[in-house]
């Protein structure tokens, strides 16, 4: 899986540069974000402009991260999502879980 | 005269295939101009489920029974689109899943059979005698904008 990693501060941003995540690459995403967090990281954005396309896999992995984050006192946000993306969200109740953003820029400000 | 077109392609057994599919279903969609008005509704709808399908194919697929591949066939006319997606594995009870009920957020997994059932008007999986599974979804064309 192709991803940039951008430190901000105390937070480190994952640009997350694939068309889909899905089933083939969802697991990838799950470790970087187990890696991350690991390594002392509590704070994270997932910006996802390039995907166009999501399936169960990759919103699974994304709520993985969020309990993850959440069990460290920590907490993942997201950004840029598409308009596939945002409308599965929206099906399965995701969008009121998630901090979700325009930009990783308001993400990390938090407007 | 009938404006059916039946499509056929076997995969090997592997999810870095899901992109092909899911795009092979979105340009039948299109190309055919089916729903128009709503097609790039129809076209993220039609790749979701081929995806989910496929993962489900592939996920309940037997290790000795991984080279016979998974099969897909589409049919898609102006009134319908129907998707067939045939594995060769132990199967699973589509019945544990009740109609219509959204997971819990924060489940990691199981979101796939409410997803298909959100998007389609209907999922069916059987037994083939002796010959695995087939998961069956159906979708009515609107032909109104």
């Amino acid at each position: 899986m192709n991803f940039k990693t951008d430190a901000s501060g105390k937070i480190m941003v994952i640009y997350v540069r694939e068309d889909r995540l899905d089933a083939n690459n969802a697991e990838e995403l799950k470790a970087e974000l187990n890696r991350l967090f690991e390594l002392g990281t509590k704070d994270l954005v997932i910006d996802l402009n390039d995907v166009h396309f999501i399936d169960s896999s990759g919103l699974g992995a994304l709520v993985s991260g969020f309990k993850n984050a959440s069990a460290r006192q920590g907490s993942i946000k997201l950004s840029a999502l598409q308009s596939q993306v945002k409308s599965m969200f929206e099906l399965t109740r995701l969008h009121r879980v998630f901090d979700i953003y325009q930009t990783a820029d308001e993400a990390l400000t938090g407007e | 005269m009938n404006n059916t077109v039946l499509v056929d392609i076997t995969i090997p057994s592997h999810t870095r295939y899901l992109g092909l599919i899911g795009k092979l279903g979105e340009t039948v969609v299109s190309e055919l101009n089916l729903c128009p008005g709503k097609h790039e509704c129809l076209c993220q709808s039609i790749n979701m489920v081929l995806t989910e399908a496929l993962v489900n194919a592939i996920t309940h697929v037997t290790t000795t029974d991984q080279d016979k591949g998974v099969q897909i066939h589409i049919s898609a006319s102006n009134e319908e689109l129907t998707i067939r997606v045939y594995d060769h594995g132990k199967g699973f009870n589509l019945n544990r899943f009740t109609e219509n009920d959204c997971p819990d957020p924060l489940q990691e997994h199981g979101r796939g059979i409410f997803i298909m059932r959100s998007l389609m008007d209907s999922v069916e999986y059987q037994k083939i005698n002796g010959n695995g599974n087939v998961l069956i979804l159906r979708k009515k064309l609107d032909r109104s904008n």
